[in-house]
Formats: C-alpha cells, structure tokens, sequence
C-alpha cells in the first residue's frame, strides 16, 4: 500500500517547515513567502490525509491498520522501540483535524501576524508545534507519544511567550508561559508513571503488542488501574481538566492563531486522544473509567459556570474549551469512545473558529479584549459576525448544527448507560454554554457601541476571512459525520471508528436498551435547555441590562466567586507553590544547611567539652561542619549496615 | 604478586599512554617555549583527540593488561571516550575565558590531561591498588585546578575546601579499601568479586565495601557527602566546574559499575538499599535547593548533586539496563553539563560577574546563538525528550522499576518534574524578560561556541539516535 | 611470640579514629591536615598488619603508593595553604567562609 509511505512526509513536511523558517526566516523576508512555506508544508499533510482517508475506506474494516517503521529507536537492554507510525482510523481522523484546522489557521495568521518583527519565528515555532503534534497522534508507541507529547508543550511554551515584552494581568506573558510549561509537567509526571509501568507489566511500549497483551488482563487488574490512573493524570494535565486546567486560561497571553490552533483545536485535545487510544486499558479498568468520567463532568460544569462572568473575550472562550474537553472526557469515561472523537472534530471547527473571529475582533479593535467595551460591531464586520454565530450556535448545540450532534450523542450515551447524574451536570452544562456564549455574541456584537475614543473597527482581510468562512461552513456540516440512526443517518463516526474501540467495547459490554422514544425526548430536553439558555443570554443582555448587574449586586460572594474562578490559582499558589519556595529557601538552604548542621556542631563541642575538660571548646567552622556532616553520614550508613 | 610488563601492554592500555605522554610533552612544551600556553592548548587539544581515537578504534574487543590490574578495550574504552570529551570540550571553552580572567598559564593544559588520566585509570582498574592510583591522580590534578586562580579568594577557597574534604574522604576510602584486602587477602577486583558471595553477611567486608562506597559516593557528590560540591563548583574556575562536575562524576560512576557489579550487590541488600536512600536523597535535596540559587553557577552545582541521585538509581538497579543508563546518561551529562557551564564560561566577564539570573535577562536578543543553545542545554538538563537528557533519565528510571525499585522511580519522576522550574526559570529570563539597563559583554569565543556546538550535536544526535551508545554498552554486561 | 592481629586492627580503628576527631575540632589548616595524615598511615598500619598475617605482599605494595600519594598531596595542600594566606592572612579554617549556603 503505497499510500501509507506517504506518512513519514506528512510528518517530516512541517519540520522542514521548520527548518527552512526558523533558520533562513530572518533572510527570506517577505512575509508572504514564509506564510506560503509555513501554511504549503502543513496543506499537504491535509492533502496526504485525505488519499489515506480515501484508502483505508476502500478496505473491509477489519484491515484498516498499518504499520510504517522510519527506524530503529531504541534496541537494546529489553526495550525495543522504534520511530514508527501507526495508520488506522483514529490516528487518520486526527491527522485530518490537525493538518485541516491547522492548515486553516496557518492562512489566517498570515493576515493577523502582519507586520510582526517576529513574524518568521511565529511561523517556525507554528510549524515546528504541528510536527510534534503529528508525531503525538501517528506514534505506534508510548515513547514517540511522548516525544510528541512534550515537544507540543515546549511549543506551546514559546508561543504563550511569544509577545514577551507585553504584561499580561498581574504578571508578564513569560509567566504565563512558564506556568503552563509546569502544570504540564505535573501532569507528565503523571504520564512518565504510567508508561514505566506499562513497560515494567508488559515488557513493551509498542501499542499493538501492549493491547494485544492486555486482552489477557482481567477486568480490574490493580495494575491496570494503576497505569490508567497514572495516565489520565497525564491527560489533565495537556487537557485541561481538574485539576490541572489552572495554566490554559493563562496560555491565552500568546498570539490568537495560537489559541485557536494549541489551546483549542488540536494540542489540549492531546488528553483526550491519548486515552482514546488506550481504550482497551481502560475498559479493563472501570474504576478509571468512573474517575475519567467524573472529572470530565465536574470540569464541564465548573468551567462552564466561571464562562459566565468573564469579561476577556478570549478567557470567555478558554473556560468554554475547558469545559468542552470536559464533555470529550465524560464521553471516554462512559465508554461512548468515538463520541468523544466525535465531539474533538466537531470541537475543533467550531472553537478553532470561535477564536480566529475574536482574533479578527481583537485586531479590529486594536488589541482591546474586554467585551464590555464592545458591542454594536454587527454592522462594521459583517463576515466576522456571521461566522461567529454560526460557531456560537454550534457550540450551544442547536440543531442541525455540528456541535448538537456530537453533544447530544455524549449525553444520550451518558444517559443509555445509567449515569443519570453525569448526564444532568452534562446538561446543565449545556445550558450554561448557550448562555454565555451568546453573552458574548450579544455584548460583542450588539447593542450600543461602548468603544474607547479614537478605535476605528474595520473588516479582517481576506486571507483572514476566508479561512473564517471554511471554518463555519463546516462547523454548521459538520454534524453530518455523525448523525445517529434515529435521525435517519448512519453514524459514519462510529462506524469508521469501531475496529479500532472494538477490543474495548466488547469489554464494556452492550448497554441496557433504551427506546428511541427516548431518544427524541432527552434531544428535545437539550434542545430545550440550548434554546432558553440562548434566549436568557439575548433578553438580559440587549432588553433588560439591568438583571445582570443586579444579581451580581445581589449575589456579590457567589459573583466575586466566579470572577475569581473559584480561587483556585489563589489556592494553588497559597497551598503549594509558596511553601515549597519557602520551604526550600528558609527551610532546607538556611535551616538545615546553616542551623542544624551548626547547631549540631556546636552540641558535639559542649558534650566534648563535658567529657574532657583538657580538650577545647570546638570553634566550629563551615568546612569542618561538612565534615562533621560527612560522618555523621558514614556513622549512619555503617550504623544500618550493621543492624541488617 | 608478580607482574610481568611488556611493551605490549603500553599499547593495550593506548589511550592511558597517549594521554600520559601528552601530558609530559604539554608540561616540557611549558618550559621549553616562550609563549607556552597558546602552545599547550592545541597540544592537549591533540593529546584528547588522539587518546579519544585510540579509544574508540579499540571499543570493539577488551582484554586486560599489567597481569590482570588493568582492563583494556571494552568498557575502560568507552569511559576514556567520555573523558576525552569532557577533556577536549573543556580545552576549548577555557582558552577564552583563562584569557580574560588572567589565568593563562600552560600547566592548565597539563593538569587537565593529568586528571583525565586519573579518570582513565578509574575506569580501567580492575585492581584496588590501581583504582586508588587513578583516583587520587584525578583529585590532586582537581585541587590544583579548583584554586588555579592564585589571586581570586574564592578560587583558594574552593581548592583548600575541596582539598581538605577530598584528603579526608580518600582516608575513608582506603581503610575500607584495606578491610577488603585483609577480608579476601587480595586487591584484585575480578577476584574479590569472586570471593564476595561467601563472604556476604561478614561484617568487616561489609563494612570496608560500605567504606569504599562512602568514598565513590563523596566523588560524585552525593547526599550526605555533598557538602563540598556547591562551593568547590561556584569558586572554582567555570570552565573547571564544568569538566569536574561532568569528569570527575563519570570517573567515579565508572569505579561503580566496575566494584558493585550484580554480584556484589545483589547479596548485599543492606548496600543496596543504602544507596537507594542516598539516591533518593540526593534527587530531593539537590533539585530542592537548586530552587532558592540566585546565581546559575551555584544552581548547575546543586543540580549536579541532583543529577547523581539520578544516576545512582541505575547503579540501585544493579541490572544491565540500569547499567546501560548509566553510562548513557554519563555521556549525555557530559555534554549537556559542559555545555551549560561553557555558556556561563562566555557570558562571564573577567571579574567573575554576570553569573546571576537577573544578568541573563534579555539575552536573546543580544546573544540569539548562545541563548539558544543554553536553553537546549537547560530542557536536556530537565529531561525534556527528544534530547540526550531525556533517555538517560529513561534508561535508568526503567532499569529500577525492572528491579523492583518503583518506588525510586517515581521519586526520581517527580524531582525531575520539580527541576524544570528552576532550569525554566533560566529560559525564561533569556527569552521572556527584557533587558537589563546596562549592556552586558559577552564573550564572542569562536573555539567556545565550536565546543558548545559539538555538545549540542552530540545532545540532539543521542536523542535521535540512542541505539548508538546503547548497542555498544550493552556488550559490556 | 607475636601480637595477635586484633591488636593491630584495633590500635589502627583508634589512631584513625583520633584522626577523625583532630579533623572536625582544630582549627588550624596545617593541623587539620597533620590529622587526614595520621587517618592514611592507621589505614597503613591496617593494611601492613593484614599483609603479614595473610602472607601476601601486595598490602604493603599498596602502603608505598599510599605513603607516595599522601607525599604528592601534602605537597598540593601545602602550596593552597600558602595561596590562601597570601590573600587571606589566616589558615585559620573557620574564617574561610566567603563561599556558603
């Protein structure tokens, strides 16, 4: 199959990418050649994605998954690993998002990163994230997961610091920058866990032989738990759940095509691929399963709820990712696996979109954020506005759109499989979104102007538009990929997708059986809720302004408390990152190094004293206390030696 | 004992003769020439390139040599590979810096190659007696060069302290080298191995073994026998921490692997378990006060500290994976750590400044190459993958979980995730902070930047392609 | 008559001892220094004692590299205390503090 070998160069095309921007993009200077190189490199990974595509569905399902090995990584002491790719439904669906999306969003940062001085480092760093992330989703093993895995966070990293110079509320992008390099490491500590363990229980990191083991396992293995757990660890960390979701509002300092591109399409959906991908692992072990879908509901409606206050037009979209992801990962955690794959694609357009608009709004509005110094641009950027309700009400969820499809499959299988209270927190969720995204549509768009003196809002250019125009288009068809048998559809999704979430499907057994009656009445209910939520979002906030303001009169605590997202950065840095700072300042470095080591000096001395008056008091100095140090830890290590 | 020698087995051991004779002819060249230093570098930079070639035409078989006292090939090969690295990248990084600084003397060159021949012999004494030769060849040359700059209060500091402690640790050292020998009545160590089995569970061999180790374990600095390390590091002369951090540390690993092979610590659990606590230990302490440094050349020293922590778990694995780590992180350290000190090395003025964090800020823009081979320095240091950093950490992580040490591991993980703040916190300040009101100078070092160049080829070259260090150590064990 | 080998094993464990302790009390570099010497040549006396009682020669070959070793690093010690009290003034070992924490 000669197509196949054709996915080392979609991979490769975006390093070179890479290389040729990030080392000759001081030379090459015209801004539209480096776009052309960044934006072509990743186009054809789409264009390679799609022959694949095109391939594997003219093959009978059970053969739809192939190998390609670049190399032998690693061959040596028990552990072989090589740099190679795995071909089969999934990883096709996400190279397709990635290449697609990313290829949209390259065109659209031609336009929005005009005239930056540091317009070819974007464009390398950009390149450089999709070589990575293509890695994450085409790697046939833990390690070049991995890799990719951490190669994503870097790029991240530079590009939320990528405007170093500007401040971003309290502190500059740089911090931003750093804390989500952290956080994320928090949750590769996580993940480094459960790949050792994998290795250490099955003796490989490759997936094929990894799964092929684990169908051996019995359900609730402690150790399969154990990885699963170590794992999703991992995945809150890249995706933003409880409780690591604290850096992605924060990310929200880099560039817009950023946001759209890491922070919302492709890279903090990484989580939710991963344990996709380990599928079988975790139906092995339900316990996870119920910790995964748990935490998923609880951060969709958390996030969703801290949504409804923002005033940042990005941040209004950050808490919306969060909770989306939320979704994804209440969908693997009931075991509607291809839902959740399902709702990334859907996902992908519709947020991806949501961002670029408020990019071009942002940039219109030169560089302003805050949405209640917004409004009435409806009529100035009409293209902009249109594509953003389209997205806005995909997101709420409103039939035929994209996003009802993939939510209401989320929800109906949350419900189908007995887990009634997911499926309420999912729907109140719903609701929430609704709301406040037409919050933002309606303080953004319309209403009186609230402009500051002197901004003069225009249209975004073409090569921004366009990409906006694609995007909506398929944020309103992209449903269709997915429309469930009791409307009439096929469920393509689930159906291309099932060789692969068989294995753990067949663990998970069938559902107990619900009658399409109820179907239509729980899509009415979501329908219903989507609807009034968009409805209250449009009375308070065009007829009756005055509500909002009087609740959060009403309510200061709980107002107070959702502008403050709950506290938990303020938690965070009060609970962990200041006592270990003090800790490790006062505690370690002065107490233990300089007090006890010369206190412990000076009891030798008083006791040497009392024993021989003849000796001389110990004048204690530094080098000596590291002598004393020195054996007090021989005494130790002979001490314990003896004793055994 | 009768040893029979042979010009033969001169050649055998060719990269501990080459580096001998080039340490003569660098010290003759001293007094014969005028201007002997800018002699001297090329010549040691010679002297390391053809011992390194030596060594790495002969990894391919191994033997011994001295009747038995010295291992040829092999292993003690791919150890003086190592050193010759850290001996060559160090020549180049110095020459700048001993300029500016003052120092330029030619015996620079010769102490260098007298403690890489120390460092050789470590790696290739199969014998305790030439164990300790090398050894204490490798720390006198260290003394010297820690206080090689006369008239710096620092420098004689950091040499008298590393001196003082070293002398006492080295007295440790033999007496348990001496209750082995009275124990199995002889220093060979092929056959002391031989002998250890049926003497588990005596006390006085265990506690000579014990002593032994406190010695390698003071050399690499680890918890509680660091003590020295982040003084000796900061007052010593840069480009000198940098080659005792990474040098000194390989010399010591190498006696490691060689003395507690399997069969050794695999009867005693006590041991092992010793030095897991000092692993662990090590990893804590170090990564926890790099945290509160202010300045980069004290934080690389209480890394290094954390960094051993890490490489003892894969002598705690005492298995061949764990074993292949070790010697594949050595590698990488070396590079990465060298890498890192010689940055600090080039933005250093004559005085000693520019050494803090806050003189790093804005780099970037001013240094664009330097910086960003500091920062690849910094995420390899980290353990970011795909860099060298990454697998050696690897290695030695899965070594201890197949060994029954998980819990280690997740001490190691986590200590490591605890590092990226404060090797972050660097990038940051180059990246992500503008500059400082007054203009820094930085050194524009062509032989630096070539050395820091190699380094970071080789880090991303051992990230790509690990299977190249790993196909040859595990011939070893 | 010979003395047992305990004797010497336990008179060398005392001087290395006494040796330890003039470490980490006196004050003076060069006596500091005197007691890691008195720490080798217990460890000389250690390693002498078992090379006669075991009848192999290689301890006592070992006891002139040590006392080589030990003459190589008085030397290198002897030149850093010089150094420092050039610039110092003191060989006092409490007052060389300038590098901590």
């Amino acid at each position: 199959m000669t197509t196949v070998s054709l996915v080392p160069v979609a991979v490769v095309l975006p390093l070179i990418g890479f290389l040729v921007n990030g080392l000759a993009g001081r030379l090459l200077k015209r801004e539209a050649l480096i776009g052309a190189i960044g934006s072509a490199t990743v186009g054809a990974g789409f264009i390679i994605g799609c022959l694949l595509l095109r391939e594997l569905l003219s093959l009978p399902a059970d053969h739809r998954t192939f190998g390609v090995t670049l190399y032998s990584w690693i061959a040596a002491g028990g552990l072989h690993t090589s740099v190679a790719y795995q071909v089969d439904p999934l990883s096709v669906t996400m190279l397709l998002i990635v290449t697609g999306v990313g290829f949209l969003i390259h065109l659209y940062a031609i336009g929005y990163m005009h005239g930056d001085p540091g317009f070819w480092r974007f464009f390398a760093y950009l390149n450089l994230f999709v070589f990575a992330m293509l890695n994450l989703v085409m790697a046939d093993n833990f390690l070049l997961l991995f890799l990719g895995w951490e190669g994503v966070g870097l790029c991240s990293y530079l590009l939320i610091g990528f405007w170093y110079n500007r401040t971003f509320e309290s502190g500059t992008t740089g911090d931003a920058a750093k804390k989500a390099f952290i956080v994320n490491r928090v949750g590769d500590f996580g993940f480094l866990i459960g790949m050792f363990l994998i290795f250490s229980t099955f003796g490989s990191l490759q997936f094929q032989t990894v799964f092929g083991l684990a169908e051996r396992m019995p359900v609730g293995a402690p150790v399969i738990v154990a990885i699963t757990l170590a794992l999703f660890i991992g995945a809150t960390g890249k995706s933003a759940q409880i409780p690591l979701f604290v850096w992605l509002p924060d990310a929200m300092a880099g560039p817009t095509p950023v946001s759209a591109l890491i922070h919302a399409a492709t890279m903090v959906t990484a989580g939710v691929y991963m344990v996709a991908r380990c599928s079988l692992l975790y139906a092995l072990a339900p316990v996870s399963l119920h910790v995964v879908a748990a935490v998923g509901a609880c951060t969709a409606l958390l996030a969703a709820t801290i949504g409804l206050v923002q005033n940042d037009i990005k941040k209004v979209l950050a808490y919306s990712t969060i909770s989306q992801l939320g979704y994804m990962f209440l969908a693997l955690g009931v075991g509607a696996f291809s839902a959740a794959l399902f709702h990334v694609m859907t996902h992908a357009f519709f947020k991806a979109l949501l961002f670029l608009g408020a990019g071009a709004v942002i940039h219109a509005m030169h560089d302003e954020q805050n949405i209640q110094k917004m409004g009435g641009l409806k009529s100035v950027m009409p293209v902009t506005y249109w594509t953003f309700v389209a997205g806005a009400v995909a997101i709420a969820g409103i039939f035929p759109f994209s996003g009802f499809f993939s939510k209401d499959e989320i929800l109906w299988q949350a419900f189908a499989g007995g887990h009634w209270v997911l499926w309420l927190m999912g729907l109140a969720g719903a609701g929430l979104t609704a709301f406040y995204m037409f919050r933002l549509v309606t303080l953004t768009f319309d209403g009186e102007t609230r402009w500051t003196h002197g901004v003069h809002p225009h249209e975004a250019p073409k090569i921004m538009t366009v990409p906006l125009m694609a995007l909506a288009a398929l944020s309103v068809v992209g449903g269709i990929a997915g429309i469930p048998a009791s409307l009439g559809g096929g469920n393509a999704m689930e159906h291309w997708l099932e060789p692969v979430f068989q294995p753990a499907m067949d663990r998970l057994g069938a559902h107990a059986g619900h009658g399409e009656a109820t179907e239509y009445l729980l899509m009415a209910v979501s329908l219903g809720v989507a609807l009034s939520g968009i409805f209250l979002a449009r009375y308070w906030y065009l007829k009756r302004n005055d509500i909002p303001a009087s609740l959060s009169t009403a309510f200061p605590r709980g107002y107070t408390l959702l502008m403050r997202k709950y506290y938990v950065d303020e938690i965070y840095d009060a609970v962990i990152v200041r006592p270990v700072a003090r800790g490790s300042e006062k505690l370690l470095w002065r107490i233990v190094d300089v007090g006890i080591i010369d206190w412990s000096v000076n009891a030798i001395a008083r006791i040497t004293g009392v024993i021989g008056r003849t000796m001389r008091l110990v004048q204690t100095g530094v080098t000596q206390s590291y002598a004393f140090i020195f054996v007090l830890g021989v005494v130790a290590i002979l001490g314990w030696i003896l004793a055994h | 004992m009768n040893i029979p020698v042979t010009p033969g087995d001169l050649l055998a051991i060719g990269p501990i003769s080459v580096m001998f004779a080039g340490a003569l002819v660098v010290l003759l060249a001293e007094s014969i020439f005028r201007n002997g230093e800018a002699w001297n570098r090329w010549l040691a930079l010679a002297g390391f390139l053809a011992a390194g070639t030596v060594a790495f035409l002969n990894t391919g078989w191994s033997g011994v040599a001295f009747g038995g006292t010295v291992a040829t090939g092999g292993f003690a090969n791919y150890c003086a590979i190592v050193y010759a690295s850290a001996g060559a990248l160090s020549v180049l990084l110095s020459t700048d810096y001993l300029r500016k600084t003052g120092i330029a003397f030619g015996e620079y060159y010769a102490l260098l190659m007298i403690a890489v021949l120390g460092m050789m012999l470590m790696g290739a004494a199969l014998d305790l007696v030439v164990f300790f030769l090398g050894l204490e060849t490798m720390s006198i040359a260290f003394y010297v060069l820690a206080a090689f700059a006369r008239s710096q209060g620092t420098s004689n500091e950091s040499g008298l302290k590393y001196f003082l402690l070293g002398a006492f640790a080295t007295g440790f050292l033999l007496y348990g080298i001496a209750l082995v020998y009275g124990t199995t009545g002889t220093t060979s160590i092929p056959l002391i191995r031989d002998k250890a089995p049926s003497l588990i569970g005596t006390p006085v061999f265990t506690i000579g073994l014990a002593l032994i180790l406190i010695g390698l374990l003071f050399k690499i600095a680890a918890v509680p026998f660091h003590m020295w390390a982040p003084d000796v590091y900061e007052g010593a002369p840069t480009p000198v921490s940098g080659f005792m951090a990474t040098g000194g540390k390989a010399a010591a690993f190498a006696a490691f692997l060689v003395l507690f092979r399997p069969e050794v610590l695999g009867g005693e659990k006590g041991l092992r378990d010793v030095i897991a606590v000092v692993a662990a230990a090590s990893m804590i302490f170090g990564n926890v006060v790099a945290i509160a440094q202010s300045s980069i050349k004290r934080m690389l020293a209480y890394s290094s500290i954390a960094h051993a922590g890490y490489i003892l778990v894969g002598v705690v694995a005492a298995n061949a994976t764990g074993a292949n780590g070790v010697l594949f992180y050595l590698m990488a350290y070396t590079v990465m750590n060298i890498g890192a000190f010689g940055v600090l090395a080039m933005v250093e003025n004559g005085a000693g400044e520019n050494l803090h964090f806050e003189d790093y800020a804005g780099l970037s823009a001013q240094a664009p190459v330097l910086s960003l081979m500091m920062a690849l320095f910094m995420f390899s240091l980290a353990g970011v993958p795909p860099f060298a950093g990454f697998f050696g950490k690897y290695y030695v992580f899965a070594g201890a979980i197949q060994a029954g040490y998980t819990w280690l591991a997740i001490v190691g993980v986590l200590m490591s995730v605890v590092s990226a703040y404060y090797y972050l916190r660097l990038v940051v300040m180059m990246y992500f902070t503008a500059a400082s009101a007054s203009p820094r100078r930085v050194g524009k070092s062509s032989a630096g930047l070539l050395a820091l160049g190699i380094a970071v080829a080789a880090l991303v070259y051992l990230g790509l392609f690990p299977s190249t260090i790993i196909d040859v150590t595990s011939r070893f064990f | 008559m010979s003395v047992p080998l305990p004797y010497y094993l336990g008179l060398s464990a005392v001087l290395f001892a006494i040796g330890v302790i003039g470490v980490l009390t006196r004050r003076n570099v060069i006596v500091v220094f005197m007691s890691i010497e008195l720490m080798l040549n217990s460890v000389n006396l250690t390693l002498v004692a078992y090379s006669s009682f075991l009848g192999d020669v290689s301890g006592q070959a070992l006891v002139f590299f040590v006392m080589a070793v030990a003459a190589a690093e008085a030397a290198v010690g002897l030149a850093l205390v010089i150094a420092l009290f050039r610039n110092k003034q003191t060989v006092n070992i409490d007052q060389i503090n300038i590098l901590k924490w």
